[in-house]
């Protein structure tokens, strides 16, 4: 396959710590507007793969393109969150010591120099968005607590309302439900779906539910490199699927 | 207009500090100068230039806590800027005393005379004027935290790491400041200094106006300090505080964002050695001790780091214990700032401010409550700035 109108493309990567291959001869095609998800058990690389495509980690070997023609291997994280990707991380990561509002201020897309945020007057329009997001993250009556203050199921969402805020092309998001309630992942899926229609998003999980709910082409990563991919039913009825992963 | 653009930049009790410091930069001077020894208002001039010195203190902590209480750089060598501030001042009083030294030669001061130096070093030219003088003092420490920023912060050196080698910059800096032949007067530093802008160093106006010079300098750091913090810039450096590679993959260049207030910080650092030569009348490479830099850090802990008024509190206090234990009991005091640290540590880890903060947060809680509902938000967020956190 070529990289050319993909907007994702791993091929033939590989990557080692201290001999040890996290990943191994990996490859995965994202297509534009994809919702993929990525599972797989624990140690399987699937986070190692994030750190790749957003310049955490560098490969040893194989290719990593974006949008079929930029070569993230070159870029450093900073870029790489301005050509538009955005990360949650499977811890979730927020800024404790600022206020909901404040985070999402922070994530915003715009001019990132150090310079203009010396001087930088929050526009009317920039208010909307904010806005915006904090009824679609369902935390509008909370922006003005500290993020340290909230649930952990709520500081998911506050990270994910900031990769919103990002305006990312590409959502990578790691175990979004991890820690949230029957009723939070539920509606997590609904949110993902959402933001799906106008984004592509790859969301790494271990619950089976929200997988199902999410509704999408299934991944299966062991041992850093591809084991099965299909729909669910598809994947989970993969003979070597069960064996590593689901029937244990 | 101003006062607006003012009360955007500042909060409440940054302009009460600001309002102080500018009353005691007038009403000090006028009491020594202006009362008679034998009124109970009277400040005695020894007194003037003790205040004066802890005030540049003062400023040193509040330049250290822009970089470490705001943005979680652990300085262990900020001496070093206030070191290299000091010594530019030193430079040009020296350059001041002209004939008057011991040799009395017009130009070389004393010490290049008795090492039988015939001409001025290339970097002694210029220092007769105070207004360069004045801008080394500023472009020295900025140049040097700049070229240091540069390559630590692109390679990523955090943490302890990053602490050892500012450490390891000042004892460097130390050791060669010690060698005669480096031009700063070696172990003996630069002192014996007649006068600043024409006027007699030992004057009581003229130590009464670098008291005054002093406070107003601490009033426009507290000032420059809150605008930069207050700002969006600011909520990025706690941000980097707090979860630096959130920051990065959010798509800011950190190492930038770093280099901006370490910067800043240096020079604010300078300006305060170079407040605090002409009051004390000295400087040598003792200021580049490591053990200076470690005792500025305790100051801004013991205060409350980030939240730019403790640490002007920490520096006075720990400074004022420091002069009357000095006195009283010297063989402790070194005991006793230990044992000062630890207890912080332990049991005030926002420093006394926190404490007040603290107590502030559980007042405002207790009203809320008589309020509202119990477990109203307004109960969670009485606290401004979260305590910081250890870096990833
Ligand atoms: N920086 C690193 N240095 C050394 N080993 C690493 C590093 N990053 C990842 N690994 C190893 O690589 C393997 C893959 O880890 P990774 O975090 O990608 O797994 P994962 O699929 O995300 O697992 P989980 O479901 O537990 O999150 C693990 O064995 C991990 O210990
Ligand atoms: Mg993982």
């Amino acid at each position: 396959m070529k990289a050319k109108d993909t907007l994702l493309y791993l091929d033939g990567v590989s990557v080692s710590f201290d001999g040890f291959r996290a990943i191994n001869n990996l490859s995965l095609v994202l297509q534009a507007g994809e919702m993929r998800a990525v599972i797989g058990p624990n140690g399987a690389g699937k986070t190692t793969m994030m750190d790749i495509i957003t310049g955490k980690t560098r490969p040893d070997t194989g290719d990593v393109y974006f949008k079929g023609e930029i070569d993230l291997t070159r870029h450093d994280e900073a870029e790489i969150a301005l050509l538009g990707i955005g990360r949650k991380f499977q811890k979730p990561t927020v800024f404790e010591s600022h206020t909901v509002e404040d985070n999402l201020m922070l994530a915003l897309a715009g001019p990132r120099s150090a310079f203009s945020a010396l001087f930088h007057r929050q526009s009317a329009d920039e208010a909307e968005r904010i806005d915006d997001i904090l009824h679609t993250i369902r935390l509008h009556t909370k922006r003005d607590w500290l993020a340290a203050n909230l649930s952990h199921g709520q500081k998911q969402w506050l990270e994910i309302g900031m990769l919103l805020a990002q305006d990312p092309k590409l959502l990578l998001v790691d175990e979004p439900v991890a820690g949230m309630t029957d009723a939070e992942t539920a509606e997590t899926a609904k949110l993902l779906r959402e933001i799906a229609k106008t984004r592509s998003v790859l969301v790494v999980e271990h619950d089976m539910h929200f997988v199902r709910e999410l509704d999408v082409k299934v991944t299966c990563l062991h041992e850093g490199s591809v084991l099965a991919e299909g729909s669910l039913d598809y994947v989970s009825n993969d003979q070597r699927v069960i064996e590593v992963y689901l029937g244990r | 207009m101003i006062t607006q653009w003012f009360f955007t930049h500042v909060d409440r009790r940054g302009a009460i500090v600001i309002a102080l410091l500018v009353a005691l930069a007038c009403l000090v001077p006028l009491s020594n100068l202006l009362l008679p020894p034998t009124s109970a208002l009277h400040v005695p001039t020894y007194l003037v230039s003790l205040i004066g010195k802890y005030l540049t203190y003062a400023l040193l902590a509040v330049a250290l806590d822009l970089v470490w209480g705001f943005c979680g750089i652990l300085s262990l060598g900020h001496g070093a800027f206030f070191a290299l501030g000091g010594y530019a001042m030193g430079m040009y009083l020296m350059r001041q005393i002209g004939p008057r030294g011991v040799y009395a030669d017009p130009v070389l001061p004393d010490f290049m005379v008795f090492l039988n130096w015939k001409e001025l070093p290339w970097f002694w030219h210029g220092f007769n004027h105070f207004w360069f003088a004045a801008l080394m003092v500023v472009l020295v420490p900025g140049i040097l935290a700049f070229g240091f920023g540069w390559l630590a912060f692109r390679s990523r050196v955090t943490g302890v790491y990053l602490s050892i080698i500012t450490q390891a910059l000042t004892y460097a800096l130390l050791l060669a400041f010690f060698r005669n032949d480096m031009g700063f007067g070696g172990n003996n530093g630069l002192t014996d200094f007649k006068d600043i802008l024409g006027f007699n160093i030992q004057a009581d106006s003229t130590r009464s106006m670098l008291f005054a010079a002093t406070a107003l300098f601490l009033a426009l750091a507290v000032f420059v300090t809150s605008f930069i913090v207050r700002s969006k810039l600011g909520k990025v450096l706690v941000g980097v505080r707090d979860a630096e590679s959130r920051m990065r993959f959010l798509g800011y260049r950190v190492d930038r964002y770093k280099l901006f207030v370490w910067t800043v910080s240096a020079m604010m650092a300078g300006i305060a050695g170079a407040l605090y030569v002409p009051q004390v009348g000295i400087i040598n490479p003792s200021e580049f001790e490591p053990a200076n830099s470690i005792e500025a850090v305790i100051w801004v802990a013991v205060g409350g780091r980030g939240t730019i008024i403790g640490p002007i509190l920490g520096a006075v206090l720990v400074n004022f214990g420091k002069t009357y234990f000095t006195a009283a009991f010297p063989e402790i005091w070194l005991f006793a700032l230990g044992a000062l640290f630890i207890l912080v540590t332990l049991f005030l880890p926002k420093g006394i401010l926190g404490l007040y903060g603290t107590w502030e947060t559980k007042r405002k809680d207790r009203i809320a409550r008589k309020r509202s509902e119990p477990g109203s938000p307004a109960t969670e967020r009485a606290t401004p700035i979260a305590e910081p956190q250890a870096a990833e």
